[in-house]
């Protein structure tokens, strides 16, 4: 707003006295500001910067502690394909999280059609591509059926999610037979299945495909997020939805997209579970939906919707490798490593509250 | 008189068994400030939110320009023209300035950036903000990449408004622009109406506050049970006429 510098006896007769009021406007004492506040108010503006420093500090610590063997680029490299599964997950989940939702349902997704993918490329004698074309569409299917449920019917994402979990995980055993699909049957008449698991050395390091990919998955929805105007939609819809839809924005066809890109998201990531765990197993990542939701929440990215970057689960998916990594090497009871990530949890959001509070 | 810039004939909209709008009309003269005052349960919103798309009458017609129109959404009203200020202000806390002003119209980079991997033009979206902002005198706001829920009441506001006047060609609807603000913000507000009024677009004001209404309109539109009860003129008609005519206190006289 301008400031009338001597607004002219103009307007009501109580607003008269306006003139001679103090044109300052809420201004800020910059000077008073203790360096913890600084702090605060960098990070305010910065969310994905406490992942990082995070990142840095755990990395810096298990260093400390476990020594050189950690910090080989072997170690380095392991971490990064032992996380690509969840953390691919977590780009689907961070997505859908800035919409002020949650998916319950993302690594049954994920699962289902990995053995979709195998039945149809190795029992049906479907050529592979077109078996991984179809676990792609059924991924997408399968998001929007969650982004349906969410928008048309009006059902929470949580009730929806929770519900779908089931479902997938029924229909993932149903296909199955409760039965694994061996390795070497995939080797034999798939191996495009295992594309990921393939892997090339850079100075000592072991990068699989699958972690090239965790990359290219978090870079490409970034820059959806945040260089399109369709990622303006998704965070505005996931920010308050009544005032993007006042504004002009469709909101339901944003997030029946959102979920349907999820789920896409999803199928890629059971294409690259393949390679990283060699067979198809129906009963795998049963944990694979809370490990999402803990990379998202690590990440920094808020639970209420419409703030925090992507890249942030990037990191808590990192964040959660390191930890595990480290306290293994530094030979502690994996029950311990449970524990760690518990407190991880509750600690990020804590600071993520804390740095709320800042008034701009 | 001249032509009406946006008219409506016989509206009519019922909630089940409640009837908010009863046969209504409704006329904008270009270039006027035209207010609409009427008790709560009156019919305004519903009134409006016809005008701005965000309800389907169930009869009548309205015309802009002369042509019959009719929405589905806001959307359509407002690529029609018609832009509508929300009480609410329908801004997204958390994005930027600039990101609220082009929400559902952004642009774009031109050539291969643009048309293939959709990338926004923010130097482009952020030139043409600071320069509507600038034309309204709101460019004390130092960032226009700050985010929303940084700024006043009032520049939240001036914001809202400044959107709304950048894109409405035609129409804008100001829904109880100064309903949250105290007094000096009012006034800024009030100044700002004034400003875009100036500029030749017609304005449509809902509002209770009698002393801005008076200040403002060009004419008052007087709504009660669900129609337009009458139109006075605020140089002929005291506050104290309006408020009887609104509330039932006291009828038209016969025009």
């Amino acid at each position: 707003m301008t400031e009338p510098t001597n607004p002219q006896p103009k307007g009501q007769d109580f607003e008269r006295v306006l003139g001679g009021s103090d044109t300052r406007v809420a201004s800020f004492a910059e000077t008073k500001r203790t360096p913890v506040q600084q702090i605060q108010h960098i990070l305010h503006s910065n969310p994905t910067l406490v992942p990082v420093i995070v990142l840095a500090l755990s990395l810096f610590v298990f260093g400390l502690i476990a020594g050189g063997r950690f910090f080989s680029a072997f170690n380095l490299s392991l971490i990064m394909q032992q996380v690509s599964i969840i953390g691919i997950l977590a780009a689907a989940q961070s997505m859908i999280i800035i919409t002020a939702g949650i998916d319950l349902s993302v690594a049954a997704i994920m699962v289902l059609m990995s053995v979709i993918m195998g039945k149809l490329s190795i029992d049906l004698g479907v050529p592979t591509p077109i078996g991984i074309l179809i676990g792609m569409i059924g991924g997408i299917g399968a998001g929007m059926m969650n982004g349906w449920f969410i928008t048309k019917v009006k059902l929470p994402p949580f009730i929806t999610t929770l519900g779908t979990w089931s479902i997938f995980f029924a229909l993932n055993l149903y296909l199955s037979g409760a039965q694994s699909i061996r390795s070497q049957d995939i080797d034999e008449f798939a191996p495009l299945l295992k594309f990921f698991g393939h892997s090339f050395d850079v100075a000592g390091a072991r990068i699989t495909y699958g972690s090239v990919l965790m990359v290219l998955v978090f870079i490409v929805l970034w820059y959806m997020l945040n260089k399109t105007a369709w990622g303006r939609h998704v965070y505005a819809v996931g920010d308050d939805k009544e005032a993007a839809d006042l504004a002009g924005i469709r909101s339901d066809r944003v997030l029946i997209s959102v979920y349907a890109l999820a789920g896409l998201v999803c199928a890629i990531a059971g294409w690259a579970s393949i390679g990283r765990v060699g067979s198809i197993s129906p009963q795998s990542f049963y944990e694979g939906n809370l490990q999402s939701i803990t990379a998202v929440v690590i990440g920094g990215i808020s639970l209420f919707g419409g703030r925090g970057s992507i890249m942030g689960a990037l990191f808590g998916a990192l964040i959660v490798g390191v930890f595990q990594s480290g306290l293994r090497m530094a030979g502690v009871d994996v029950l311990w490593q449970v524990f760690a990530i518990g407190w991880l949890i509750i600690i990020a959001v804590a600071i993520d509250q804390w740095i709320r509070k800042v008034s701009a | 008189m001249t032509q009406p810039i946006l008219k409506a004939t016989n509206l009519v909209k019922r909630y089940g068994r409640v009837t908010a709008l009863d046969h209504c009309d409704f006329e904008l003269y270009p270039g006027e400030i035209l207010a609409v005052i009427g008790d709560n349960g009156a019919g305004k919103s519903t009134l409006i939110k016809a005008l701005s798309g965000a309800v389907t009458p169930d009869e009548g017609t309205i015309e802009l320009e002369g042509k019959k129109v009719s929405f589905g959404t806001p959307l359509e009203a407002r690529d029609a023209g018609i832009e509508t200020v929300y009480q609410t202000l329908a801004l997204s806390p958390a994005l930027s300035i600039v990101d609220n002003m082009f929400v559902g119209r952004e642009i774009r980079k031109k050539g291969f950036m643009g048309s293939a991997l959709k990338m926004l033009d923010y130097p482009a979206m952020e030139e043409f903000a600071r320069e509507k902002l600038s034309e309204l005198g709101l460019m004390t706001i130092q960032n226009i990449n700050q985010a929303v829920e940084t700024l006043s009441g009032g520049q939240r506001q001036g914001v809202a408004v400044a959107r709304a006047a950048a894109f409405g060609s035609k129409v804008i609807i100001l829904d109880e622009p100064t309903a949250a603000l105290g007094v000096k913000e009012s006034r800024k507000v009030l100044e700002l109406i004034q400003d875009v009024k100036s500029r030749g677009i017609p304005i449509i004001l809902i509002s209770h506050n009698m002393p801005h209404v008076f200040e403002l309109a060009d004419r008052i539109h007087v709504h009660r049970l669900g129609k337009r009860l009458c139109v006075i003129d605020p140089k002929t008609h005291s506050m104290s006429d309006a408020v009887a005519l609104m509330t039932g206190a006291k009828e038209p006289e016969a025009a």
